[in-house]
């Protein structure tokens, strides 16, 4: 029963184009934008779109990380629809700092003060960063140009995400537990990584 | 001892929602006619003199009362649930008449005023709030204060059943408040049992709660079940969470930064998606009135 469903899905997934996920993917940020606009977010829809941003860009942040355990250990394979995931956790990024720069500190000696001063800040700065040359390098080739140290790069990805789930906990006010599971999450995902590696050598 | 301080801020600064929608109408009218160019100076130095205007909607479906969530609309959703009627304030500690005091013989000695006041939380977002209700002053010399006494906590009412937030440890439950003596007798210190004109709605601490303006928001707890005069400072809860960034002064101070982000401007709350930041007042604009009370102190050590 399992494996005929794995099989049925693995074959639904070669039939999904992946421009699909890039468009209902980054549908989210203009319909936020336009709820913001029109009264459908509340009183601080600043706040509100900003924190949307951010989460939804640590969520595909987290898929895409899940695509190699999950092909790992219960065989489905998604791999086609990693790059969406990653540019779009790039492209909420973006929308994320434009909005916290643009409509919320909006001055920019305070902006750079931020950034130096408060931890949260620079932590979320530097997880953007990360994501830089990650985004930079999504295409076939750059691939072919890096090579083995496209791969070596790409596991920034991993100190993004532990430092973007760092980020959400330090902004938070108490002791909340909405952004401790993001944390725990994204470490789970890195630790069944490092579980892999002594067992491959073990078999080869 | 009513009527101690009088507003400078108007009635015509809280902008009630009929007008506040009337207004919006008319700017959208002119821009869509074209006039909008030529009138929009005088529009915009009309809106310099007036505060921003909050709406009830704003003040009542955005807040912070942890004990029904985390979230701000939280409260708004879950806190119908809270029984504010039978209700009344145990008044203990170094009183003359200690005692529980129901809220209705509460109401009956105290004379209800409105007080326009800005609302400015630690978060670094502000509004201007209409509130109704009578200064805590008026409340302690009901309960007669005793010579030794220095200071005054507030506890607010913890009932798990009614309150799904208390669930998380989010902060150590019930929630607590202090101020200084003088603090509290000040005649800018209330305790509202309304806004707008209307009994005080759930989520914004029924039946009564703090108002303290020239404080952060936290300082002004809500739903208060007990009061107790002391001769040392309370612990608070914000402060017991993490005393680094929650002092128990707790002043709106422009100079002295939370640790985590700036407090020298604000979001005013309800200007929408591209509301400009504002400079963040001194005491949040009561300097006058109370810079004296910390004569001498050093603001940035005592937060």
């Amino acid at each position: 029963m399992m494996k005929s469903l794995k099989d049925q899905l693995n074959k639904l997934v070669r039939f999904v184009p992946t421009w699909c996920l890039y468009v209902l993917g980054a549908l989210p940020a203009p319909w936020l934008f336009y709820l913001g606009l029109t009264g459908g977010l509340g009183v601080d829809p600043v706040k509100a779109i900003e924190h949307r941003y951010g989460e939804l860009a640590l969520q595909f942040l987290i898929a895409s990380l899940a695509i190699t355990p999950m092909r790992r250990f219960l065989g489905l394979n998604l791999i086609k629809f990693r790059r969406a995931l990653g540019l779009l956790c790039f492209f909420y990024v973006s929308c994320h700092l434009l909005v916290w720069l643009v409509l919320d500190v909006q001055i920019i000696a305070q902006i750079l003060k931020d950034i130096i001063k408060r931890p949260y800040i620079t932590v979320g700065m530097t997880s953007f960063l990360l994501l830089l040359p990650l985004a930079v390098t999504s295409n076939n080739a750059s691939i072919r140009k890096l090579g083995n140290r496209w791969r070596k790069l790409h596991r920034l990805a991993y100190v993004a995400a532990v430092l973007g789930a760092v980020h959400y906990i330090w902004l938070a006010k108490g002791f909340q537990i909405e952004p401790l599971v993001y944390l725990a999450v994204v470490l789970f995902l890195l630790l069944l990584r490092l579980r892999l590696q002594p067992m491959r050598r073990l078999v080869s | 001892m009513a009527h101690r301080w009088k507003n400078n801020l108007s009635a015509d600064d809280v902008t009630s929602e009929a007008l506040f929608w009337n207004r919006r109408k008319i700017l959208a009218g002119l821009a869509g006619s074209g006039l909008a160019a030529a009138t929009g100076q005088s529009a915009q130095a009309a809106e310099g003199e007036a505060l921003t205007p909050n709406t009830w909607e704003d003040v009542t479906s955005y807040c912070n009362f942890y004990e029904f969530g985390t979230g701000k609309s939280d409260p708004s959703l879950f806190a119908r649930k809270m029984t504010t009627s039978p209700w009344s304030v145990e008044i203990d500690g170094l009183v003359e008449r200690p005692g529980a005091y129901s809220f209705e013989d509460i109401m009956s000695e105290m004379t209800i005023e409105e007080r326009i006041y800005r609302f400015r939380c630690v978060e670094a977002w502000s509004m201007v709030v209409p509130w109704n209700g009578f200064e805590l002053a008026d409340l302690l010399n009901l309960a007669g204060i005793q010579d030794g006494a220095k200071y005054v906590s507030f506890e607010t009412l913890y009932r798990p059943q009614e309150m799904p937030g208390t669930v998380y440890p989010v902060l150590e439950w019930p929630y607590r408040e202090g101020l200084r003596l003088d603090e509290a007798m000040h005649p800018l210190t209330m305790m509202a049992t309304g806004i707008f004109g209307k009994p005080l709605p759930n989520q914004n601490g029924a039946p009564l709660r703090l108002v303290v303006p020239w404080k952060y928001g936290f300082k002004s707890i809500k739903s208060i079940v007990k009061i107790t005069l002391t001769d040392t400072q309370p612990e608070t809860s914000w402060n017991m969470a993490n005393a680094r960034e929650y002092g128990f002064y707790s002043n709106v101070n422009p100079n002295v930064d939370h640790p985590r982000w700036s407090q020298g401007s604000e979001r005013v709350l309800g200007g929408g998606l591209f509301a400009k930041r504002q400079d963040t007042l001194m005491f949040n604009g009561y300097e006058e009135e109370v810079a004296h009370l910390y004569e001498g102190m050093d603001l940035a050590k005592f937060n």
